[in-house]
């Protein structure tokens, strides 16, 4: 089992950096709560209290961040084939027309249902 | 003095070689889900159930036709994807006899599947007018009155079928791993689509998707050690690398193979809910549409056992003596389970929802044959069972409460069932057939399924496997015919129940599958044929 010594001692590394940073972030770290500090961290909005009635939860935010994620991975794909088309050749560019086409068949799939449309 | 950073001057590029022929089914399936994304957002509101229908309709006949077209040019094997001559990548799919036969299985029950979801003569339909809107809010009532209907069933439908059809027929895991996404992101939608009981099924869509995800991981993972183990991906160079004729020679690390055989077979063993990996399943079965759980039970069956068998039998036989063990746990306690907790069941969903768990238990008998026979039983029971599954669901989403105003929701308290024989002779007979079929009662196709997966079990030493698949199907025997004594000889206690008339597509769907379940139970070697001809897998 020798092989796996190493992983053992690195997940127990990491184990130990876990509990270690969390209990010293518990201990001795100072606790003064504000508003903010309670809030969703970064991004999002609020998931509660929701809209009285049972209103709807508005989407529009993860809408916009789901488009940026597909137009995101499109450039992943599209900066290695713009590097190297000139030795792709043909195949290659039908690939990437038909790739590009099915990502605009869900942006028009977006767009004509109102996903684009802050207020 | 050298560079520090070189840039490799790239090989001449190879296109890669598609058989477009081999893969038309595919592409037609997926053609016709991107078709049917654009008429959900350029039709006119009012014409777009009735086109999303056609789209569906043509696209998945089409993609059969193509699957003919492959049967009858003799079941070739062809491979799409870059050649193999470099590793990683090579040759994804795989199109042999086993993944035609399941790709032609799969086709032809989401057709029916799709008929049954065209049903909207009875209350409206079983999809909800409008998923965005809190259930029980005014703006759901809205949608209700002004006739709303979520065609995003259909594009979600079929780019699962599409991803189903790939499942059996993909060649390496990360394939496999994108095609088991594929079909399962719609499904976790569509299960929280039910017109009625809304929370009880937007709750078992989240109770899916978090275990689904959870599983897939698993499965991911488990790829990820294989690597590891075979550096490779492909199934034929995972074999090769266990026998020791692999490219690296890999010596001392059975701790990755057997680590990731056992995650992979987590994520697998989800996917057809075989114990204990099964507590989803009651619970999705019973809050799903009724007609999606048809689709699910017996499409993600059929795909998933086909994945299942692609990987024991092309990538993992030398190491079978490891994980046999541990799937004959798996298999014993699935059927044992399935058919003893179906027995405490008093909804009906989810009395067949334990019945499709004992189902993926007598399944797994016939893919631990490890046989030629074995594949050929696994093939022929999946046909026959997605065929009485359809049916049956078909059936369930037609029993309605007698409200005041017609017809109300779906009636699955089987006290509810009681007396249905004599109030409507035709759907309870109709639903005797299937649960005789899935009780495996002589001349049902059940029967024949059963016969031949356990008969490939004891014909391989796995006398054991088959003799407690024989007492568990008794078991099993017992709460079918109880659902059939409470239809036909006992009398309704409580609020009644009305059978709603069917629509063309469900009735459609019925007859078929009455037809298919008695003709394979009569005249068996129809199928048996073309499967034992099917049953040899290619790497």
């Amino acid at each position: 089992m020798s092989p796996y010594v190493p992983i053992l001692v690195l997940a127990a590394i990491a184990a130990a950096f876990a509990v270690f940073s969390i209990g010293a972030g518990a201990l001795a770290g100072p606790k003064r709560y504000n508003r903010a500090k309670l809030d969703a961290y970064e991004c999002g909005i609020e998931p509660t209290p929701q809209a009285a009635g049972g209103g709807r939860f508005p989407i529009k935010y993860y809408l916009v961040a789901m488009l940026f994620i597909v137009f995101d991975i499109e450039s992943v794909f599209l900066i290695p084939f713009a590097v190297a088309f000139d030795r792709l050749g043909l195949f290659a560019l039908i690939e990437m027309v038909l790739f590009i086409a099915t990502v605009f068949v869900a942006y028009a799939y977006v767009w004509r249902r109102g996903g684009l449309e802050w207020d | 003095m050298t560079p520090l950073l070189s840039v490799p001057v790239a090989a001449d590029f190879v296109a890669p070689t598609v058989d477009y022929v081999a893969v038309l089914p595919m592409l037609i399936v997926f053609g016709a889900a991107i078709v049917a994304v654009l008429v959900e957002a350029f039709a006119p509101r009012a014409s777009r159930f009735s086109i999303q229908v056609g789209v569906a309709l043509v696209g998945l006949i089409a993609a059969l036709g193509a699957v003919g077209k492959l049967i009858v040019d003799g079941t070739r094997v062809e491979t799409a994807g870059i050649p193999a001559a470099d590793g990683t990548l090579a040759a994804s799919i795989v199109i042999d006899g086993p993944a035609i036969f399941l790709q032609g299985t799969i086709l032809a029950l989401s057709i029916l599947a799709v008929l049954t979801m065209t049903e909207r003569s009875t209350d409206g339909g079983a999809f909800t007018p409008q998923a965005s809107a809190v259930p029980g809010s005014p703006g759901e009532g809205a949608a209700r009155r002004v006739g709303l209907v979520q065609s995003e069933v259909f594009p979600l439908m079929l780019f699962s079928v599409g991803g189903m059809l790939m499942f059996p027929a993909s060649n390496d895991l990360l394939t496999m791993f994108v095609a088991l996404e594929v079909f399962s992101l719609p499904l976790y939608l569509l299960c929280g689509l039910a017109r009625r009981r809304r929370l009880l099924s937007q709750e078992a869509s989240l109770k899916y998707f978090l275990l689904g995800a959870f599983s897939s991981a698993f499965f991911l993972y488990g790829a990820a050690l294989l690597y590891g183990f075979a550096e490779s991906v492909r199934l034929a160079d995972i074999a090769a690398a266990i026998t020791g004729t692999g490219r690296p020679a890999v010596v001392g690390q059975d701790g990755l193979l057997l680590l990731g055989i056992a995650l992979l077979a987590v994520g697998l063993l989800f996917k057809v809910g075989a114990a204990p990996f099964h507590i989803w399943t009651p619970d999705v079965y019973q809050g799903a549409p009724t007609p999606v759980t048809g689709f699910m039970a017996a499409c993600t069956k059929v795909a998933a056992f086909g994945a299942m068998l692609r990987v024991v039998y092309v990538a993992l036989p030398g190491a079978r003596w490891d994980f046999m063990p541990a799937l004959w746990g798996v298999a014993i306690l699935t059927m044992v389970v399935g058919s003893v907790i179906a027995i405490v069941q008093t909804d009906v969903k989810r009395m067949l929802a334990y019945s499709s768990i004992a189902h993926a238990g007598f399944l797994m008998t016939g893919v631990l044959a490890i046989d030629k026979i074995g594949i050929s039983g696994v093939l022929f029971y999946l046909f026959v069972y997605g065929f009485t599954t359809i049916g049956a669901f078909a059936l369930v989403s037609l029993v309605r409460d007698a409200g005041e105003d017609g017809v109300g929701g779906e009636a699955t308290h089987l006290s509810q069932w009681a007396g249905l024989g004599k109030r409507h002779p035709m759907a309870a007979g109709a639903f005797t057939l299937f649960l005789l079929a899935m009780a495996g009662i002589p001349l049902t196709s059940g029967f024949m399924g059963k016969y031949a997966v356990f008969s490939a079990a004891v014909s391989n030493g796995a006398w054991v496997l088959a003799l407690i698949g024989v007492l568990a199907s008794a078991v099993a025997a017992f709460f079918y015919v109880r659902v059939i004594v409470l239809m036909y000889f006992s009398e309704p206690s409580g609020s009644a129940s009305v059978v709603a008339t069917p629509g063309v597509g469900t009735l459609f769907a019925i007859l078929l599958s009455v037809v298919v379940t008695i003709v394979l139970g009569i005249a068996p070697t129809v199928l048996f044929g073309p499967a034992e001809a099917a049953s040899l897998f290619l790497p």
